[in-house]
């Protein structure tokens, strides 16, 4: 996969099909890959590569390279892709300007999730089948590869790649999954047991705006809190729960609009399972108005944009009431 | 030496809780931070911290005075220097080191009160490493990890921990704990450290080439390009030190704070002479180079890195000193 990856890579620039190519490239270790711009074929054949640690979803630089003179190729793992389609359907990125490669993805893997498998001291991996020979500092340790995956990763949407202009491997499908699982042990706590979690696992947040940097849906040209004409921009927390209120607000900011993408999750410096709030809300939109997934098509009008007068009113006022 | 039995390391807690408060490295949901020690607190099996220890010194948030406005008076109270006693246990080398970089900064004239106040009342417990993480690279700066330095040195050998006092306040502390035993630690093998991947980076030659050579890299563009623009970098590494101050305003009163601020920000140095740094390229080039070049100018070449290899395991798009260095250091020849 890697070889055909840079291959086409390479052929593109050479062709002339594009003048650069947003990918990922290599670093001091296997897993610690950067987004990168190559210009050249010979970049491409020096440092470009594709792994089951390409995490990062290139869709949100996008908004800024499709804006630049001259065509980019940009390769898209499928969740990538709807970030992609979802960012076109905002009008945020110039299609024309883009050529978009679908990637094939075997599920991304992630150096934290081998840390907690108690590794230590990462310095080579090798892929054999279903299984990551890991070279440490202590030895050599063989993970199977579904213990390897990021936390976002366990419970993939679909492998369907969306408005590609060509694809590596093959056309995916979506899947039927239990990523909801979480979010179901999460409801099935007590009240109190689910504000305790949330309390423990936020109150974690150190404000570095990393979730919110990385997230194709999160694409205002400046955040009202970094703007200091707002009058709400805020460094420092005014209570212990403002970093609570703030993922929270935003988690709702970009409802029907999140992809589930999981890169909130895979930035946070803290560990802090973000995503989790994003899907609930999903599943809650599914369950209030019908199964949406945002940036699967360009023609579905997004839950909270449409209404209809058959629309439920849920909320806690209209189930007090109702006495439930 | 002082030694004390590893499977009672409560009690050695509980000890010196009873005399000050103690912070040591524990888990917290699953992320290992330096925790006020309470009964039945474990220490963290992790290497180290996943914010370091300058946290202890020079907090995120803290408060420094505030106003009271009624009619035309307004009445100050400034807030107070901190003035308990405290003990932080674990230290490791690389952030013990980074104590010395702040300490260049927050106690040069005119000293931050509340930064000095917490450095003297502090006693700092260091712990030596035995299982390094790849992204180590303290052994590069000349630290070494298994003589940590700080009031007291310790080591965790053969079901034991040593102890060694290196300061008269790390004296005082270990006198003040009548149960230790008397020990000589035993020898440790330090060849993981030989094979540490990064163990040979040479910072030196930032130190060889006029500022201006590094400051008009053509390289910044590319290093730059795919930074978020997000503070983890910053926030996590031992050695930052920017801060804010800012007012919270509620009717009559204002409460005036000090926050961390990170120059990887859009607003970082926006003030109205104009020069603040219009684009990531710039705020992305003075975070490095202020650890690599402007302060070692200032500061008889002390780097302001110190190994600890938390922005490698940080950072979103996995950009951080060491590649910035490499980078810009073949970039020269």
């Amino acid at each position: 996969m890697q070889r055909s990856v840079i291959e086409t890579a390479a052929s593109l620039l050479e062709t002339g099909v594009c003048t650069r190519v947003l990918g990922w490239k290599t670093g001091e270790f296997f897993y610690d890959v950067t987004p990168a711009v190559f210009t050249s074929a010979e970049e491409v054949r020096k440092d470009m590569v594709f792994t089951p640690f390409c995490g990062a979803n290139l869709s949100k630089y996008l908004i800024a390279e499709s804006r630049k003179e001259g065509k980019i190729a940009v390769f898209l793992k499928p969740c990538d892709t709807f970030s992609f389609v979802q960012l076109q359907k905002e009008h945020r990125i110039c299609r024309e300007n883009v050529y978009a490669v679908g990637v094939q993805c075997p599920g991304m893997s992630d150096p934290d999730a081998l840390k907690a498998l108690g590794l230590k001291g990462l310095t080579g991996c090798v892929q054999e089948g279903d299984t990551l020979r890991v070279d440490t500092l202590y030895g050599e340790k063989a993970v199977p590869l579904a213990d390897a995956l990021s936390l976002r990763c366990r419970g993939c949407k679909s492998k369907r790649l969306h408005d590609c202009d060509a694809i590596i491997g093959t056309q995916g499908k979506d899947l039927q999954t239990s990523r909801f699982a979480q979010v179901e042990a999460l409801e099935a706590m007590t009240a109190e047991e689910r504000f305790a979690f949330w309390r423990k696992e936020l109150s974690k947040c150190i404000r570095c705006n990393a979730c919110r940097n990385v997230c194709p849906a999160c694409s205002c040209e400046t955040c009202v809190f970094d703007n200091p004409d707002s009058g709400v921009q805020n460094k420092a927390a005014a209570s212990s729960f403002e970093e609570n209120l703030f993922h929270i607000i935003r988690a709702f900011h970009v409802a029907g609009r999140c992809t589930d993408c999981g890169e909130c999750t895979r930035v946070c410096p803290q560990h802090i399972p973000l995503h989790l709030l994003n899907r609930k809300l999903i599943k809650d939109m599914n369950t209030l108005y019908g199964v949406y997934q945002a940036g699967a098509d360009f023609e579905t009008k997004p839950p909270m944009l449409a209404f209809t007068l058959e629309d439920p009113e849920a909320s806690i006022i209209t189930q007090g009431r109702n006495g439930q | 030496m002082k030694t004390w039995n590893l499977s009672q390391l409560d009690d050695l807690f509980a000890a010196i809780a009873g005399r000050q408060t103690l912070y040591i490295p524990a888990d917290a949901a699953g992320q290992p931070a330096f925790t006020r020690w309470e009964p039945g607190l474990a220490m963290t099996r992790a290497l180290n911290t996943g914010r370091s220890a300058k946290d202890l010194f020079f907090p995120q948030v803290e408060n420094l005075a505030a106003f009271q406005i009624s009619g035309k008076t307004i009445s100050v109270s400034p807030a107070q220097s901190p003035e308990e006693d405290y003990v932080i246990f674990g230290v490791r080398a690389c952030d013990c080191r980074s104590f010395d970089i702040l300490d260049s900064v927050f106690l040069a004239e005119p000293a931050d009160t509340f930064y000095q106040a917490r450095r003297a009342h502090a006693t700092v417990i260091t712990l030596a490493c035995t299982e390094p993480e790849e992204t180590c690279f303290c052994t590069s700066l000349g630290i070494d990890p298994q003589a940590p330095g700080g009031d007291i040195s310790c080591w965790m050998a053969e079901g034991r921990l040593y102890l060694q006092a290196n300061t008269p306040k790390g004296e005082a502390l270990l006198a003040s704990l009548p149960d230790l035993g008397e020990g000589e630690k035993p020898e440790t093998n330090p060849s993981v450290f030989d094979k540490l991947p990064l163990k040979d980076l040479d910072f030196s030659v930032f130190q060889e080439k006029p500022l201006l050579d590094w400051f008009n890299s053509p390289l910044w563009e590319s290093l730059s390009q795919s930074c978020l623009g997000c503070g983890s970098c910053t926030f996590v590494c031992p050695t930052c030190q920017c801060y804010d101050v800012r007012d919270f305003e509620g009717g009559g009163t204002v409460r005036r704070f000090r926050c961390w601020d990170s120059c990887m920000y859009s607003d970082f140095t926006m003030m109205a002479h104009g020069t603040n740094r219009p684009t990531q390229k710039e705020r992305f080039r003075q975070r490095f180079l202020h650890k690599l070049v402007y302060h070692p100018n200032n500061h008889q070449g002390q780097i302001g890195c110190v190994g600890c290899g938390r922005c490698l395991q940080k950072c979103p798009i996995s950009m951080n000193i060491v590649k910035v260095a490499k980078a810009l250091k073949e970039g020269s020849v």
